[in-house]
């Protein structure tokens, strides 16, 4: 038993939360659509609230693929970003981002950096240096100890030497058009640090200590769901950590939540509102929708499905 | 188990303020000021922190400042590299006073 599990009793759902303070969470103007290939991935993060791994069968079809083309043709948004599971694993990934960078002028890809590699990754970067994706990397900290407590061994040094590819192919450099941004997610049951310090640290010790350069940092906190929920009840952790998320509750934060912007399309076609009500089985709308059903968009002032793990993203800093 | 220390009153600290909230009041906001950040980082301020509590073995600041510096960015070799130099201070603090020892043993010694 933790000393935090002592300290603790169960904390207030989120929803009486809201209700106490005087708060709701409702849908804004819809920007972004999420696209997640599916839960196939080369690692198996410890923080995964998604439970990806190499284990895992389920991928997005080369049906589902055209379905959420099809979608994206339909309704126009802004930004559409692409995760998964590893994304780079699906068989389709070049079809998926070939027909989406012509339907948004911001198509982002999640990578965890390790899956960049092996024959499809000349092909896929110089698809994103032409198509001006976006990357986003996984990179947790800058300690190899606290990386690969939470991704495996091995996983620090070749997540270096691809931001180092990456970089050499015009990502994170000066005026070439060419993002890279870093995602750190703690590497326990603890608060993230605060963004801004995290990110100049970072900035100053990937280049002074491994020469590489990026564009910018989002530091974010670990939804207790999926193979990161089993970690914290099996430690003891489970009820310290949802309190200090509680306890950390940031009523600013809740104007720029994910959800209330995002839409998010499972590998099977389904919809959510995020990706964590994703990974925690709750529909967009409460019922099952698929997206070649979807006849109207969620608009302003709409509900969004909520629960407990939604203090992972109001707390501090917020979670975008 | 009945013990003198209680990982529940840590989170009670603020109690301290109930007979006496002038003084407890003057004693938060200046530990409030002294963890902002400043010439040094409240990462920084974090360690110090840190490699302080163990010096003075107060398991409610070890608790907290553990936590403080892991959510600072801090990694468990910096922190453990703190706790060397508290460590080192303290050890060399005993150690200096050995001079004392030597210079009172010189004096009454043929």
């Amino acid at each position: 038993m933790t000393t935090m599990d002592n300290m603790t009793t169960d904390t207030e759902p989120f929803s009486l939360s809201l209700e106490r303070r005087g708060l709701s969470l409702k849908r804004a103007k819809l920007m972004t659509l999420q696209v997640n290939t599916g839960l196939l991935c080369n690692l198996a993060c410890r923080h995964c609230h998604l439970e990806a791994g190499p284990a895992r069968k389920e991928m997005m079809s080369a049906a589902t693929v055209q379905q959420v083309l099809a979608f994206a043709r339909r309704f126009p948004f802004t930004v559409i970003d692409v995760t998964g599971g590893a994304p780079e694993m699906n068989p389709h990934i070049l079809d998926l981002l070939g027909g989406l960078a012509e339907l948004t002028p911001r198509l982002l890809l999640r990578s965890n950096l390790v899956a960049m590699s092996g024959a499809l990754r000349e092909k896929l970067v110089e698809f994103c240096c032409a198509a001006k994706v976006v990357i986003i990397a996984s990179f947790p900290a800058l300690n190899e100890a606290q990386a690969e407590a939470q991704r495996g061994k091995g996983v620090f040094s070749k997540s270096l030497e691809v931001l180092r590819y990456l970089n050499g192919q015009g990502y994170g450099q000066v005026d070439s058009g060419l993002e890279l941004d870093l995602v750190s997610n703690p590497a326990g049951a603890f608060m993230p640090a605060n963004q801004e310090a995290q990110a100049h640290r970072f900035h100053e010790l990937l280049h002074s200590k491994w020469g590489v350069i990026f564009n910018n940092l989002y530091s974010f906190a670990n939804a207790p769901l999926g193979r990161f929920e089993r970690w914290l009840r099996q430690q003891g952790n489970y009820q310290g950590y949802l309190a200090k998320l509680a306890q950390n509750f940031n009523a600013t934060s809740l104007d720029g939540v994910m959800c209330r912007r995002l839409i998010s399309v499972a590998w099977d076609g389904y919809l959510y509102d995020c990706d964590f009500n994703q990974a925690a089985g709750l529909p967009l709308g409460r019922v099952p929708t698929h997206i070649s059903k979807l006849d109207i968009l969620p608009g302003p002032g709409d509900a969004i499905a909520i629960a407990d793990h939604c203090y992972a993203c109001t707390a501090g800093g917020g979670f975008t | 188990m009945e013990t003198y220390y209680k990982p529940s009153d840590l989170p009670k600290f603020a109690q301290i303020g109930d007979d006496a909230p002038e003084l407890a009041k003057k004693f938060f906001d200046y530990y409030g000021a002294v963890f902002e950040p400043g010439e040094l980082s409240e990462r920084e301020k974090s360690l110090i922190a840190l490699a302080v509590a163990h010096a003075i073995q107060c398991p409610y600041c070890i608790d907290s400042y553990t936590q403080s510096c892991l959510e600072k960015g801090s990694n468990k070799a910096e922190m453990t590299e703190a706790i060397h130099v508290a460590t080192a201070i303290r050890g060399g603090a005993s150690l200096i006073h050995g001079l004392q020892m030597r210079n009172i043993a010189d004096k009454i010694s043929l």
